[in-house]
């Protein structure tokens, strides 16, 4: 057989209705009533009996958001969202209680089947780790209520805030009223406006003063309940001097009727601090036809406010029908710093249009952006990135490298970065590739004994080395496993 | 859920209708192009002038530029005439074979029509008026686009320049449009030209601008035939509103060299549409452009490889003083089965004061799997290294800078293969560098 | 029967016909030397045997061992013992060497449903061989082959061999683009590698390499097929006379 059209082929043959965590879990819960209007807010409000300011700033950003226009400029070709046609809220009807023992048993087994760190309920069971060995504290969100929050106890005597924003609204309303909406405002953009109005729930972190956090914090969503929208709303702030690390990770079952995700994350670093965000998205692709599967709208944001002050996003993307994120750095301090890391997979029928924003306003700032995307099947793969120095922004440096590579003769990829400078002390670079695994690169790797798959999951590693890089250990080992079961064939 | 509610219509909008309406009787052209002008304006009509939310001209709204539209040129009188004696000042020393326009119309009586085997020169008004079957064949199909700057230039188009080379021709010398202002009001002029060159034929065409206070809508239809070699250079030198674009399209292997330098400019915004219908062509095209005061240049550039194994390299470099504005666009599509594509872009943009601005969007769009495709933008400022060097051996910071910036013009200007033009241009660039405070 | 029998080879390139009734045997053990003037299919015939997509056999068979080479894909026909070393090695970017070679040895040992080495027992087995080839710890953390010159990349695809230990070699044009000492370097490397066990098919244009590896018969190749055989007093022969004897032959 031909050795390459073999490659192609098998490569070519990803059966997405392989999906391997494509299951529901039939739970009861309650769900607030279809549609949406000032009810539905009054009704998630009430059901997280948040203080008259909050419901008073939903109902606010409600208002604003019915005079917006949903945007089209990017390139993605989406069915029209009826927002009235789905639910706002929709929650596990049993309570998430103390430990994680009273959590539903349903729940937890939902999460086992993910296979996911809610391993960390060994720990919990008691069993005790050697010294040095890193932990991941985990806030689980299961459609819209955080379920559990582990590790709690060992954060608080360092000092560090990790719980849920409900939760946050509720024990520490001047953190939340200070940072709330001062890096993605409420006007921002008609996604984040919407979110504003009925987020249901996310995480917050404060870490004070000179702390490290001591373990990464992490969370995982999933979104169940059909035709509900998942609105969650994060906001981590690292105060003077502070460091922390977290890891976002997300999967969802299969569905005919797509579902929304419209997040709002908001980062605020201080003099001296850093906040590293990780995310690995494995969202339901749509099937074979391309029917089904997730919409990606997030607004994430990270607003570099202090001194020496830096941001990094990492991301391992290759999930979800369409894709619309452009995780930013608003580099504000003298001498802050900003990163974006990136491997994007688009396979079967995707859509991915996403990128970075890199807003050089303070002094001697710098940005690195570093962008893989890998496109196969008949997936479209955007890049689109944005990196501007004010007027005032003197020594603004950015290094920006993005490549694309094809897999197969019906994909596309394509590379739309907005350069902009308006400071003659800014340096800017940018270079950008495309191109295929060549067949003599696969013939010669055949040669050596691996098999077409092999082949393919050793050049794209090469390929994404540097992003791979990036991640915290454990994201690292599972991007490596996600990127190569997005690229085979039928392996489940 | 909303509809597209569009604006109400500016000034200018509602001019160039009323201008439209009353000249839509008296513009060459009857039957097919009349049609065709028809459905040109319609498409500016419905969608008005570009701004900033059209993509593609997101950094020049011209909708904002142009505030009114300047009363469209009456046919040059002799003073007018008189006034454009110097122009084509800037390629004085070169050789070339002068087709002058003055205020948007053919000046035969200025103009070299020597006949020569192999080139067939007529003026675009006639052309149109006795619906010559080049036009016909060629005009509005070079590239398919619904460019609005494009669809007002071929609602309004009144006169321009018509050329056709045959098959294995190769005049020595280059032809050179010349379009300049003559008026003394400020007036506006829609020109437009063809140029036709068959397959084999080898030839270097020239388009200059050299206006005062005026408005151009200038359009160039290029047809390059098989295995055609085509020197295509534009040269801008406009204190004016200037849109002007290149609609070219390219046979099987065939070579073509396209170069744009832009000076002096007020608000200038050049698009080029190439596209590669035939397999194993090279092409390189690049342009410099030097901005000063408040000047905007807007380089634009589509390429299109429709067709396998072809080869474009696409360099462009801009040099920004005081609050000038300089804009590069350059998006490359590879369509799906264009394999074997090896396509490779490089903006730089020199920053000269800290009120300058540079935007640049490289921008690729890839279909096909097996292209080598590729990328690069920089801006910045001198490398304070190299500067310190200079002066470290006794020459001092201004000129120490203006070698530096020399070196770094030059360096684009080395793409032009015919050494008349190469050098003039360089003479053009130092004269510029000269007048910097 | 011996190890590799090639027998009535047709084989088409685009169209164009290659190898025209190509007989071939090569023992186990044996040092087969193919030479040949350009365009009499050489290349041809190692990237047939290795599997090479746009070869297409018309007619003929090639039974390594007894089994149907033909009908194996790549990646098998290595895990059977087939090693090519390329006349131009391919530029595998941002892949580490060691990963690399690590990949293929455990994909090799996978399908011939052996234990993996572990990284540890890998590294061991690689050092000690990297060591003879003059090639060091730096050159192997590096991507395959980028920026490798031409003397490394030969060094390294014979490196390959050793790891790999396949059980026909097929040497393409591996003199080709060397200088006097590279050359002597890998002819070593190779000699180092000859084994009761091992056969190996020495491709080259001229006679030089030969006297370096010296082998244990000749064949000659003339419009896509073999049209002399003898000892390696044949290679000698050729480059006193030249290929235009063979010219007429086998048209």
């Amino acid at each position: 057989m031909p050795a390459v059209q073999e490659t192609v082929e098998q490569v070519r043959r990803i059966d997405v209705d392989q999906y391997k965590y494509g299951f529901v879990t039939d739970i009861e819960s309650e769900k607030a009533p279809k549609g949406l209007s000032e009810d539905t807010i009054h009704f998630i409000s009430g059901k997280k009996n948040e203080p008259e300011w909050m419901l008073a700033w939903r109902l606010e950003a409600y208002k604003r958001w019915l005079t917006m226009r949903e945007p089209t400029w990017a390139r993605v070709d989406y069915p029209k969202i009826d927002y009235q046609n789905a639910y706002y809220y929709s929650a596990p009807k049993k309570k998430a209680l103390a430990s994680l023992d009273e959590v539903d048993p349903e729940i937890l087994k939902t999460y086992e089947k993910l296979g996911i760190p809610l391993r960390e309920q060994e720990v919990l069971a008691g069993v005790v780790r050697p010294e040095g060995e890193r932990r991941v504290a985990v806030d689980a969100v299961f459609d819209s209520v955080s379920v559990a929050t582990t590790f709690k106890e060992e954060l608080k005597k360092a000092g560090v805030i990790f719980m849920p924003m409900s939760e946050a609204i509720r024990e520490h309303p001047e953190l939340v009223k200070k940072y709330l909406g001062s890096v993605v405002p409420t006007s921002d953009n008609f996604f984040a406006t919407l979110n504003s109005a009925v987020f249901s729930d996310g995480s917050f972190v404060y870490v004070p003063p000179g702390v490290r956090c001591p373990m990464e914090l992490s969370t995982y969503f999933r979104i169940n309940e059909a035709n509900t929208g998942q609105f969650e709303r994060t906001l981590i702030i690292a105060d003077k001097g502070a460091y922390v690390s977290y890891l976002e990770g997300c999967t969802a079952p299969m569905r005919d009727e797509n579902q929304l995700h419209a997040a709002v994350v908001e980062l605020v670093a201080l003099d001296d601090a850093e906040i590293k965000y990780s995310t690995v998205q494995n969202w339901y692709p749509g099937d074979a036809q391309g029917k089904g599967g997730i919409f990606n709208f997030v607004t994430k944001r990270g607003d570099c406010r202090g001194p020496r002050s830096k941001i990094s996003w990492t991301q391992v993307e290759t999930g979800s029908a369409i894709t619309w994120k452009y995780p930013s750095c608003i580099l504000r301090g003298d001498n802050s710093r900003g990163e974006f890391y990136s491997i994007a997979i688009s396979n079967g029928y995707q859509q991915v249009d996403s990128g970075t924003k890199m807003l050089h306003l303070g002094k001697n700032t710098t940005s690195r952006i570093i962008s893989k995307g890998i496109a196969a099947g008949k997936s479209n793969n955007t890049y689109r990135g944005l990196v501007s120095a004010h007027r005032k922004a003197k020594g603004a440096r950015n290094f920006t490298n993005c490549d694309s590579l094809l897999i197969g003769h019906d994909c596309g990829a394509h590379t739309v970065p907005y350069i902009e400078a308006k400071n003659s002390s800014a340096v800017f670079e940018h270079e950008a590739t495309t191109s295929k695994i060549s067949e003599d690169m696969l013939f010669y790797c055949r040669q050596r004994g691996m098999s077409a798959e092999e082949a393919t999951a050793l050049v794209v590693n090469g390929f994404v080395k540097d992003v791979l890089q990036q991640l915290p250990m454990e994201f690292a080992v599972e991007a490596q496993k996600l990127i190569s079961i997005s690229l085979e064939g039928s392996v489940g | 859920m909303n509809a597209e509610v569009r604006a109400m219509k500016t000034p200018a909008e509602q001019a160039l209708s009323a201008a439209f309406a009353t000249a839509r009787g008296t513009l060459p052209g009857k039957g097919a192009v009349a049609a065709m002008r028809e459905g040109a304006f319609r498409q500016f009509d419905t969608r008005g002038l570009p701004h900033r939310r059209v993509e593609e001209w997101k950094y020049t709204d011209l909708r904002a530029l142009m505030r009114d539209l300047y009363p469209v040129a009456p046919p040059p009188d002799a003073a007018a005439r008189e006034r454009v004696k110097n122009a084509g000042k800037l390629l004085g020393g070169v050789e070339c074979r002068r087709l002058v326009f003055v205020d948007g119309a053919f000046a035969p009586d200025l103009s070299d029509l020597t006949s020569e085997p192999g080139i067939a020169i007529d003026s675009m008004a006639n052309a149109l008026s006795k619906s010559d079957p080049l036009v016909a064949a060629h005009v509005g199909q070079t590239f398919a686009t619904d460019d609005v700057a494009v669809a007002l230039n071929t609602a309004l188009m009144g006169d321009g320049a018509v050329i056709r080379i045959s098959p294995g021709a190769a005049p020595k010398r280059p032809i050179n449009l010349v379009f300049a202002t003559g008026s003394d009001k400020p007036t506006s002029a829609f020109v437009r030209s063809l140029v036709v060159v068959e397959k084999g034929a080898k030839v270097t065409i020239i388009e200059s601008h050299e206006s005062g206070n005026a408005q151009i809508n200038a359009a160039l239809e290029l047809v390059v035939g098989d295995e055609a070699q085509v020197d295509y250079i534009k040269i801008t030198q406009a204190r004016a509103l200037h849109v002007a674009s290149l609609l070219a399209t390219v046979g099987a292997g065939a070579h073509f060299n396209s170069f744009a330098f832009t000076s002096d400019a007020q608000v200038v915004r050049n698009q080029s549409f190439i596209r590669f219908a035939g397999e194993g062509t090279k092409a390189a095209i690049g342009g410099v452009s030097l901005l000063r005061g408040k000047d905007h240049v807007d380089s634009t550039l589509l390429i299109e490889h429709a067709a396998g194994h072809c080869e474009s390299r696409e360099q462009f470099r801009a040099v920004l003083d005081d609050e000038s504005h300089g804009v590069f666009q350059g998006k490359i599509v590879v369509k799906q089965h264009a394999q074997k594509t090896d396509a490779k872009m490089m903006t730089r943009a020199l920053l000269l004061s800290d009120e300058a601005e540079a935007d640049n969007k490289p921008e690729l769009e890839i279909f096909a799997d097996d292209v080598v495709c590729g990328h690069g933008a920089t801006a910045g400022a001198l490398d304070p290294g190299l500067k310190f060097y200079l002066m470290s051996r006794g020459i001092h910071e201004k000129e120490a800078e203006a070698l530096l910036i020399q070196a770094f013009i030059g360096e684009t200007l080395e793409e032009i293969a015919h050494e008349g033009i190469r050098e003039a241009l360089m003479i053009a660039s130092l004269k510029w560098l000269g007048t910097r405070s | 029967m011996a190890f590799l029998e090639v027998k009535n080879l047709h084989v088409e390139v685009e169209d164009k016909r290659i190898l025209n009734g190509l007989t071939l045997s090569v023992e186990k053990g044996q040092v087969a030397a193919i030479m040949g003037p350009n365009g009499s299919g050489k290349s041809t015939l190692a990237y047939v045997l290795a599997g090479k997509d746009n070869y297409k056999v018309t007619e003929g068979e090639v039974l390594l061992n007894g089994e149907n080479l033909l009908e194996m894909a790549p990646d098998e026909r290595a895990a059977k013992g087939v090693f090519l070393a390329f006349q131009y090695p391919v530029e595998v970017p941002g892949v580490a060497t060691m990963t690399f070679l690590r990949t293929a040895l455990n994909a090799q040992r996978k399908t011939r449903g052996q234990e993996e080495l572990s990284t540890p027992e890998f590294m061991k087995l690689v050092r000690d061989t990297a060591g003879h080839l003059g090639i060091n710890q730096e050159m192997l953390r590096r991507a395959v082959n980028v920026g490798f010159s031409g003397g490394e990349k030969k060094r390294n695809e014979i490196l390959q061999m050793a790891i790999l230990q396949p059980r026909l070699a097929v040497l393409d044009e591996t003199d080709s683009g060397l200088d006097i000492d590279a050359l002597k370097t890998v002819a070593e490397g190779v000699n180092r590698l000859r084994s009761p066990e091992r056969s190996m098919v020495v491709i080259t244009h001229y006679q030089r390499l030969l006297n370096f590896i010296v082998p244990d018969v000749v064949h000659v190749m003339a419009n896509g097929r073999v049209v002399k055989s003898g000892g390696k007093e044949l290679a000698l022969e050729l480059e006193a006379k030249g290929y235009a004897q063979f010219a007429g032959e086998a048209a």
